[in-house]
């Protein structure tokens, strides 16, 4: 007997190991397949329904070949940091994290001190390989953060309100403030980041100015002007670009307090300070959408990675988000009672954070825009990391929250503080690395956080170790693939797909009856005013009532 | 604790050695590339833009002929050679890869009317008006590749003279049996110099036939009389026979379903049928503008050629309503025969302006030998230009096609009278009593004696002809009518037999004694 019952046991057994395994290999399958299968029981066409049939089950194997490719194709782990006893993870400092990292990694902790040009702001490339960063007082630098390398410095001798990459790390765009030129107007202005090496410093400011001028100058054809002909020739590449790209007045974007980019749309967007919108081809030059928001200034703007949709902050507390082809917002959502300070967006584009000066940080869930989550706290700036680790920052500390309950909640994980009195401006996860870049008023600052980053990079979509040929094939195909701009839409999955036929209700004809009823009913209760003018003969009046 | 944080050692990413090839990392998550839906739609875009700017289906004519080409014929044992036969007597037989004439097959009085080759590629059958079949023999390719002399002459292996004129041949598929279509259906065979069996059913000349490429006793053939006929050689007696409303030119079996079979009819449209059921059509090919003279099947099934008097080619899918493709030239005069080429990558017409047409079968199909990441890109392309082909934009441009003029004008005539035809026919039951205008159907009348199922024919053609009752049958433009033969053998006639072996076959004024 019990021999009987052993061997049952034996056939249902299944070890733990192996079931857990089989848990996590669903989970895989689950995130390769994008979504829940169509419902096809509903389908009438038996023919589309066989087609569709074949094509869920091609999905299914595709995603389970993935899943199972992930063992050989992505084989690096990603960072954790592990606690015991009675230690908790956010008292551990960056010392320790120091103390217990690789030599290479521990280099990536740094502080760069320039207390004369700050406060910086920071914009890393795609791939996470580059940083630019830009000092209010005109300070412009472009770094190689893998090689610890200064590509490229400029002083612009202007207010710079905001930078941030293009398509690569060749092109970035800078919002600042040209006060001879253009008398005091912000002005965009586009640079060759890393010029032809024979370009000096000095000569890059000179002919940058003149740059400045030649959007005047294009427009009148003072191109016989032989200095400046010259001086065209100098430069020969940013020029040839600003020529070539014949960008319209660069005027139109106005005071622009921050910018974006939309990498696959090859759109820049700025949010002025009047609170206008602008969106421009940086392609063909054309400006694409300029919108007044109309909700009050705003010092945060955010680009959802999942949809390309922008999300602009407003002082009134409201967020809105925008596309480039509509002049009204998508959606415009009240989140705070004082303004807005920062924004964030979940790279699943699922999750949003806001802060607002009544020192509230939300966690808004955008498929249903409700909030999930109150948490108290002030932030000037905020960061998703590639894995969900949320950083917001205020005055010299920057915490970092992440979500292990896996239910959304977001706990605290760790914190950092700068030096007393630095004021921190951006807080930026660097992406495939476990490092959160800090732009302050004394320069910037990288500090360790383990598990922040997606230890597996994609070669064809953004490479750290991206060689010139590369690089240059890529901007090719990026350019061949660039998307137009109606496809941002809050659903981009809705492309291609039909829109449901809306089938006419008929109304039944026991509907019709009714209404036919209701209808002799009603005329029956309307009492007529007796008028006069011979139209009361008794004759007539019989007339009438008979025709009712 | 334990800490680890990510850490990439430059050595382990970039290859070692300058010569080698880079190394290449992948990461499918999802969230690493958003809007893959926008991005597949550009890239289908893109394809759909590109096929046309790649849309060049012509690749040459071969000219050598010096009188219309009549009909072609395609060596099923040989990819290159391809037969034609012109209205001069002339038969050529053509290198496809050089397009340049091979081989000379001169003795036709009259035009050719028919060219077939056997299975195995080795005999070659024409026939024409002056009431001669002529067999040949087929030069071997590799003596053809290295023969450079273009005016290379091939003596006839056999020649039978018999009393009619021929309309059209076609070599049984694995058999020694070739039917040649005259006054009759004559059934011959290669070794004897009389036809072995001939059908009757009508007194009206047959003008096509087709052997089926599945079962090979079964024979389709269409004749004058508007009608298309099915005979099993096994039964000796005309299995089936339907009536269309106009003449049909040519038929052309599916070679992956053998029981369909597509019919080029004078009235413009293909009509495909399955021969087991022959009273609706399955499909009504409709795009041309003028008689369709000639079909031929791509030997995938999956779609046709035509060639039409309206100087087009069209290429249509095989359950296709409207053309996939067309093809024109400036100088290509009225098509008279069509063929696909036995790898179903080119097509083949022969024309009225004297020359023969080579065309791509995929208009933008890149040619040559392609390398892997080539054939990649092109599939890839071709999948996601199939997955968003119905949106609006894509499908624009996949479905625009330059049209001739006179083409265009008469193709928008023909819409204008076909609505005008429907709306009649619409307004005039609307306005009949119920019942009066009942759908007309001659479907599935069986006799038993032939005769009477001739009266009905005559009756029918009465009909016909007096216009009296407006037909409206479900593929709306032929009215099909259908006859079970009987068994009773009425009105083919068989040959002798046996004929004597002393006798020589290759004199046929002594066979005809």
């Amino acid at each position: 007997m019990g021999v009987k019952a052993a061997n049952v046991d034996g056939i249902n057994f299944v070890p733990a190991v192996e079931q857990g395994v089989s848990e996590e290999e669903d989970m895989k399958v689950k995130k390769y397949l994008r979504g829940e299968a169509a419902d096809l029981g509903a389908l009438q066409d038996k023919k589309l329904k066989g087609q569709l049939a074949v094509r869920e089950e091609l999905y299914g194997k595709s995603a389970q070949a993935a899943a199972k490719a992930e063992k050989w194709l992505m084989p690096s782990e990603g960072g954790y940091l592990e606690v015991e006893g009675i230690e908790k993870t956010w008292r551990i400092r960056q010392e320790a994290i120091a103390r217990e990292v690789d030599i290479l990694s521990s280099r990536k902790q740094f502080d760069i001190v320039l207390p004369e040009l700050g406060p910086y702001t920071l914009d890393l490339s795609l791939s996470g390989r580059y940083m630019v960063a830009a000092g209010r007082k005109g300070h412009l630098a472009l770094l190689d953060m893998k090689n610890m390398d200064l590509i490229k410095e400029f002083q612009v001798r202007e207010t710079v309100r905001d930078v941030v990459f293009l398509h690569n790390q060749k092109l970035f765009a800078a919002a600042q403030k040209n006060n001879i030129v253009l008398r005091f107007d912000f002005v965009l202005l586009l640079f060759q980041g890393a010029c032809s090496g024979n370009l000096k410093l000095g000569s890059t400011n000179l002919v940058l100015r003149k740059g400045d001028c030649m959007w005047i100058i294009n427009q009148c054809k003072i191109l016989e002007n032989k200095d400046l002909v010259q001086d065209l020739i100098d430069v020969g590449k940013s020029i040839k670009f600003i020529r070539n790209g014949d960008f319209q007045n660069p005027e139109e974007h106005g005071a622009a307090a921050r910018l974006q980019f939309l990498n696959k749309h090859f759109l820049l967007t700025s949010i002025n300070k009047l609170g206008q919108l602008h969106f421009q081809d940086i392609t063909t030059g054309e400006m694409v959408g300029n919108f007044r928001t109309g909700l009050g200034r705003s010092d945060a703007m955010e680009v959802n990675p999942f949809n390309n949709v922008t999300a602009v902050g407003h002082s009134g507390g409201t967020v809105s988000m925008w596309k480039p082809t509509s002049a009204a917002p998508l959606v415009k959502m009240l989140c705070h009672r004082g303004p807005v300070t920062a924004l964030a967006f979940h790279s699943n584009g699922h999750l949003m954070a806001t802060a607002g000066m009544e020192r509230k940080i939300k966690l808004w869930d955008l498929r249903k825009f409700e909030v999930l989550q109150t948490l108290p706290g002030h932030a000037k700036t905020m960061n998703f990391s590639q894995k969900g680790l949320l950083a917001t920052a205020t005055g010299s500390y920057v915490q970092i929250l992440g979500d292990f309950s896996g239910s959304q909640e977001y706990s605290r994980y760790m914190g950092h503080s700068m030096a007393k009195g630095y004021q921190i401006r951006k807080v930026l996860f660097r992406p495939y690395e476990d490092v959160l870049a800090i732009g302050h008023s004394m320069g910037w600052s990288s500090i360790l956080i383990p598990g922040s980053g997606e230890p597996n990079f994609d070669t064809w979509v953004a490479n750290p170790f991206e060689t010139r040929k590369q690089r240059n094939e890529k901007e090719v195909r990026s350019l061949l693939d660039k998307l137009p701009p109606e496809t941002i839409m809050l659903d981009p999955t809705k492309i291609g797909s039909m829109r449901p036929t809306r089938k006419k209700e008929h109304p039944t004809k026991k509907e019709r009856e009714e209404e036919k009823e209701a209808a002799v009913e009603g005329a029956k209760s309307i009492s007529f005013k007796k008028k006069t003018k011979g139209r009361s003969k008794s004759s007539k009046v019989a007339r009438r009532s008979k025709k009712l | 604790m334990k800490v680890k944080v990510i850490s990439r050692s430059t050595d382990e990413f970039t290859r070692e050695r300058s010569q080698d090839l880079q190394r290449v990392f992948r990461n499918f998550d999802p969230n690493l590339r958003t809007q893959e839906k926008a991005t597949e739609y550009v890239r289908a875009l893109s394809a759909a833009k590109l096929d046309k700017i790649f849309a060049r289906p012509f690749i040459g004519a071969m000219d050598g002929h010096i009188d219309a080409v009549s009909c072609m014929a395609k060596n099923p044992n040989h990819l290159k050679g391809v037969f034609s036969g012109s209205m001069d007597g002339d038969i050529r037989l053509w290198d496809l890869a050089t397009r340049r004439t091979v081989c000379q097959f001169p003795g036709h009085q009259g035009a050719v009317r028919g060219l077939t080759v056997s299975t195995d590629g080795h005999v070659l059958v024409s026939c024409g008006t002056d009431s001669t079949v002529r067999l040949w023999n087929v030069p071997i390719p590799s003596l053809m590749a290295s023969d450079d002399s273009s005016d290379n002459e091939a003596k006839p292996l056999a020649v039978y003279v018999w009393k009619n004129a021929f309309w059209a041949v076609d070599h049984q598929w694995d058999g020694e049996l070739f039917a040649t279509a005259g006054a009759q259906v004559d059934i011959w065979n290669h070794n004897r110099s009389q036809p072995v069996n001939s059908f009757e059913w009508g007194k009206d000349t047959t003008i096509s036939l087709r052997f089926n490429p599945g079962e090979p006793n079964i024979l389709a053939t269409s004749a004058s009389d508007r009608s298309i006929t099915i005979y099993d050689l096994r039964l000796s007696s005309p299995a089936r026979k339907i009536i269309m409303r106009t003449k049909t030119n040519s038929i052309a079996w599916n070679p992956m379903e053998p029981m369909n079979f597509t019919a080029a009819n004078e009235d413009c449209n293909c009509y495909s049928y399955d021969a087991r059921k022959l009273d609706e059509a399955r499909c009504v090919h409709k795009d041309h503008v003028s008689a369709v003279m000639d079909i031929d099947y791509s030997p995938t099934g999956r779609e046709f050629v035509t060639g039409s008097y309206d100087r087009t080619v069209r290429i249509f899918q095989y359950n296709g309503g409207h053309s996939r493709e067309i093809y024109h030239t400036k100088r290509m005069q009225r098509v008279f025969c069509v063929k696909f080429s036995c790898d179903a990558s080119y097509v083949i017409s022969g024309s009225d302006d004297t020359n023969l047409r080579l065309w791509k079968a995929k208009a933008s199909e890149q040619l040559g030998v392609l390398l892997p990441r080539e054939r990649k890109k092109h599939e890839y392309l071709e999948a996601v230009k199939n997955r968003y082909k119905h949106l609006p934009e894509v499908k624009r441009i996949v479905r625009h096609r330059h049209l001739p003029k006179a083409i265009y004008k008469a193709a928008s005539l023909r819409r204008i009278m076909t609505e005008a035809e429907r709306k009649r026919t619409e307004r005039r039951r609307a306005h009949s009593a119920p019942g009066m205008l009942g759908r007309q159907k001659f479907s599935s009348i069986c006799n038993n004696q032939t005769s009477h199922a001739e009266v009905f024919l005559f009756l029918w053609e009465l009909l016909h002809h007096l216009d009296t009752i407006p037909f409206d049958n479900i593929c709306n433009d032929s009215i099909s009518l259908t006859v079970h033969a009987s068994a009773s053998p009425c009105s083919a006639s068989r040959t002798p037999e046996k004929i004597p072996s002393a006798m020589p076959s290759g004199d046929p004024a002594d066979l005809l004694q």
